[in-house]
């Protein structure tokens, strides 16, 4: 064909055009409640500017965020489910794993509250009396560190909701923005964090109704990713970010994010990191 | 309704105020879904011309196979090119997941059965109603083809013009091997997204609006060329 040695051509070039300058740059696996309530757009800026490495975040469910470093996708994660990221470490994905923030979960519904758990502060028992009535949960049902944690609870409980699913149990198998909208939609509760909940902007007639149980305490992590593992890291670029992000001055930066006057995460590096 | 109206407030107001990011997501998204357009062209237009001139064994085969392909899932298009891209992946020394070349070759992917399968069509009623004439030329398989495509041109702009519709419109392939990284890889239907999860409707709102009239600037500005060309033509 004739147009074989254009196409090859134009092919090389439309596919390998650099978008941008070849700065250093890693990519960051990350939760989504991280990217979705601003604070990378917070942190980020300070960070390159000091170190002159560009930070791409790729915003996806913790589960999805694992996956994808198993698969040498990323230098970096940060995400929020400590028993998945443990095993990410111990498989000698990573190089190690470090407390690095924390905020809390909340279980949120409509304004009429038709299982009556507005005020409770033990997070089982609001879920036992939410499947007792039989009132609608919208559950993000996709692996995520939330769902994962959601599913630990209901385990407490002694309740099995997937054996409702599609009756008053409704798995959306989506991040947190798109269940909440979904959620709200069908007057269904559900269980978010609190970042995304207070930076969320179609909350309608919900309000926060459960809160306050220790068991609803979310840790996220950082764990840089193994070069041993994946040989096309960028190590450095991702320890120089972990490194900053639980220095003293990250820690802070962190603690100094707010979103309506609200502190979203609060920092908790180990004394010996900073 | 009160997002309808919010949204179209703030579409034009994003657009009068000339908002860097916008503008930088708004070019992304003509660069990748234009480049992959003319990729799909290349080799979509001579896939269809081929199957419309060939007569071969087991022909309906590849004719039922190409028409379906026009129904690729993009999310299965995207999927297909993470495994293939990421970096455990046969093609991961590439490194060119989470750049716009990746998302650029899911979209080819994605509506070359497209152009190849509407191209085969216009082309084979031309062909049939060519035929006898191509044959007084003694035309080469080769001339035959450049002349149908020639001749077709037109047709095969809005065969074209139906695969950018396609590419520009979906979020599914680019989500999953763009990352929606900012400034790296958001394009308009990723941002429309993002803004989605974070509850901003009138915004995502806003941003499917600009998206529209974008489109609606590709298919006037090829709507202009056609006229010009075939103005000129008649002179």
């Amino acid at each position: 064909m004739p147009n074989r040695r254009a196409l090859a051509t134009t092919a090389l070039a439309l596919l390998t055009a650099p978008a941008f300058a070849q700065e250093p740059s890693i990519i960051v696996q990350s939760t989504t409640s991280t990217a979705n309530s601003g604070l990378y757009d917070y942190l980020l800026p300070m960070f390159e500017e000091e170190s002159g490495i560009r930070v791409n975040v790729v915003a996806v469910g913790t589960g999805q965020a694992i996956q994808n470093a198993r698969n040498c996708d990323g230098d970096l994660l940060l995400v929020h489910a400590r028993p998945a990221e443990e095993q990410f470490v111990s498989d000698g994905m990573g190089t190690e794993r470090t407390d690095l923030m924390y905020n809390d979960f909340v279980i949120v519904g409509p304004e009429d509250d038709p299982a009556g758990v507005s005020g409770m502060e033990d997070a089982q028992e609001a879920l036992s009396k939410i499947a007792e009535e039989g009132a609608s949960f919208a559950s993000r049902g996709d692996d995520s560190g939330t769902h994962k944690k959601e599913m630990q609870l209901w385990s407490d409980t002694g309740v099995d909701p997937t054996e409702a699913s599609g009756e008053w149990y409704r798995e959306t198998g989506s991040g947190m923005g798109a269940t909440l909208n979904a959620g709200i939609g069908m007057g269904a509760y559900a269980m978010t964090d609190r970042a995304t909940w207070i930076s969320f902007e179609n909350k309608q007639d919900y309000e926060v109704l459960v809160e306050g149980d220790e068991d609803l305490y979310n840790q996220y992590g950082v764990i840089p990713v193994s070069q041993e593992a994946c040989p096309s890291v960028n190590a450095e670029g991702a320890q120089a970010f972990a490194d900053w992000l639980l220095s003293a001055e990250g820690q802070e930066a962190i603690a100094g994010f707010e979103v309506d006057g609200q502190q979203l995460f609060f920092p908790n590096a180990p004394e010996e990191a900073s | 309704m009160q997002n309808l109206g919010e949204a179209f407030a703030l579409a034009l107001s994003l657009v009068a105020s000339g908002d860097p990011d916008l503008l930088e997501i708004v070019a992304l998204s003509l660069r990748v879904s234009l480049s992959a357009t003319a990729l799909a062209c290349l080799l979509g237009l001579p896939l269809g011309a081929l199957v419309a001139t060939a007569r071969f064994r087991g022909r309906g085969i590849v004719l039922v196979v190409m028409n379906a392909l026009m129904g690729l899932p993009p999310v299965v298009v995207g999927l297909l090119v993470y495994i293939h891209l990421s970096r455990s992946g046969p093609l991961g020394f590439l490194g060119l997941l989470y750049t716009p070349g990746a998302m650029i070759l899911a979209q080819t992917i994605l509506i070359a059965p497209i152009v190849a399968a509407l191209s085969r069509q216009v082309l084979e009623d031309l062909h049939v109603e060519y035929a006898e004439q191509f044959r007084s030329f003694c035309l080469t398989r080769r001339q035959v083809i450049g002349a149908l495509l020639w001749d077709a041109r037109y047709a095969l702009l809005t065969v074209g013009l139906a695969g950018f519709g396609r590419a520009v419109a979906e979020v599914g392939a680019v989500i999953v091997v763009g990352g929606n990284i900012d400034h790296l890889t958001r394009v308009m239907t990723t941002a429309i997204a993002l803004e989605t999860s974070k509850g901003d409707l009138p915004l995502a709102l806003a941003l499917g609006i600009i998206l529209l009239v974008l489109a609606l600037g590709v298919n006037a500005a090829v709507q202009a060329l056609r006229m010009t060309a075939a103005r000129s033509a008649y002179v």
